[in-house]
């Protein structure tokens, strides 16, 4: 059993032992044993409190890029109905964005309440082992004989050590995945920073570095149909095949950022 | 014989039950080698499911430490990866 999950259980005994070996009086290492384990209890509770908090900022910005997307919508119908289809693929193309964003959140508001109930799990197990632990070194202290103590005291350090270094794993990767999306969440405040979300009739005529990025990050096929749907529903023209001519020159071209010559 | 899946509980298995338990870990071990990372998931759920099923889960108040400590249910193989050649799970 070395390979899979020997390592571990190895490490912390070695601390176990290691700290009962240096103990001149047991009862005081177990003293101090508990107090250790009772703040540690505390440090997870906090590590709860970061996870909430990040699902809550997730679901902040779920519940505007859901506004976002029926804003747009709405928007490009009403583009379309007066004729203005350029108008329409714009507000198209954004909503196609919000939309794509508002998946990738909502699979990951769905791993963080997970990690939150597994960590909520965890914290209680641990509790209970440090009450009892508690009391089990009341026991020990009461009883004390040296030798026979060193066992006892070695055996229930080690299971609450062990279920300590347990929560600290699940901590920390709660913490690391907590991590990614808060970098996911920046990124999407990026984007609504940049008015990518925006209304679009607050745009001035001129197309912008953004509007030109956002064309080569939405995926124009679901633009296209979502635009082709809306024209059949609204009843304007016949649903168009939008093609791209075979080489093309100018599609490759628009395709390179052409910083600085934004505004 | 306890287990702990972490992240999980402790369960106690009876001691027959370990030459079981490692061919299924080989089995995993044996995904992670060859890079087989379609194959990690089921292997590790076999092994995982094997000690639900044969364990009986330790008492909360049970302050035994474990014979074995399984990496978490969930883990992915880029983590088993690592566990199984860093550092590991619990890093001093």
């Amino acid at each position: 059993m070395a390979g899979l999950g020997g390592r571990m259980s190895t490490v912390v005994k070695a601390k176990v032992s290691k700290l009962l070996d240096r103990a001149e009086d047991p009862a005081e290492t177990l003293d101090y044993s508990y107090q250790k384990q009772v703040e540690q209890l505390q440090n997870v509770k906090k590590g709860i409190a970061d996870v909430v908090t990040a699902k809550k900022r997730l679901q902040m910005q779920e519940s505007t890029l859901q506004q976002s997307v029926v804003k747009l919508d709405t928007q490009a119908r009403q583009a379309l109905a007066s004729g203005h289809e350029d108008l329409a693929r714009t507000a198209l193309e954004r909503k196609n964005v919000a939309q794509t964003e508002l998946q990738s959140l909502d699979t990951q508001v769905a791993e963080l309440e997970e990690q939150q109930q597994k960590l909520t799990d965890s914290e209680q197990k641990l509790r209970a082992k440090i009450e009892s632990f508690r009391t089990k070194k009341e026991v020990i202290k009461a009883q004390y004989s040296a030798a026979e103590a060193q066992v006892r005291i070695s055996e229930a350090a080690t299971g609450v050590g062990e279920q300590m270094a347990d929560v600290g794993l699940a901590m920390q990767r709660a913490v690391d995945k907590t991590e990614n999306m808060r970098a996911r969440a920046d990124a999407v405040q990026e984007l609504e920073a940049a008015g990518t979300f925006d209304d679009i009739t607050a745009l001035g005529s001129g197309e912008d570095d953004i509007d030109r990025q956002l064309k080569q990050l939405s995926s124009q096929p679901a633009v296209d149909e979502d635009l082709a749907k809306m024209k059949s529903e609204l009843g304007v023209g016949a649903p168009e095949a939008a093609q791209i001519p075979a080489g093309e020159q100018s599609g490759e071209a628009a395709a390179q950022p052409d910083a600085g010559a934004g505004s | 014989m306890i287990v702990r899946i972490s992240g999980e509980d402790q369960y106690e298995l009876p001691d027959d039950d370990a030459g079981e338990l490692g061919e299924l870990e080989r089995t995993v071990i044996a995904t992670v080698d060859e890079g087989r990372d379609d194959d990690f998931p089921s292997a590790y759920a076999a092994l995982v499911d094997f000690v639900r099923g044969r364990g009986t889960p330790l008492g909360e108040d049970d302050l035994r430490g474990s014979d074995v400590i399984l990496p978490p249910s969930d883990i992915s193989f880029a983590e088993a990866g690592r566990e199984f050649t860093g550092e590991g799970l619990i890093p001093d």
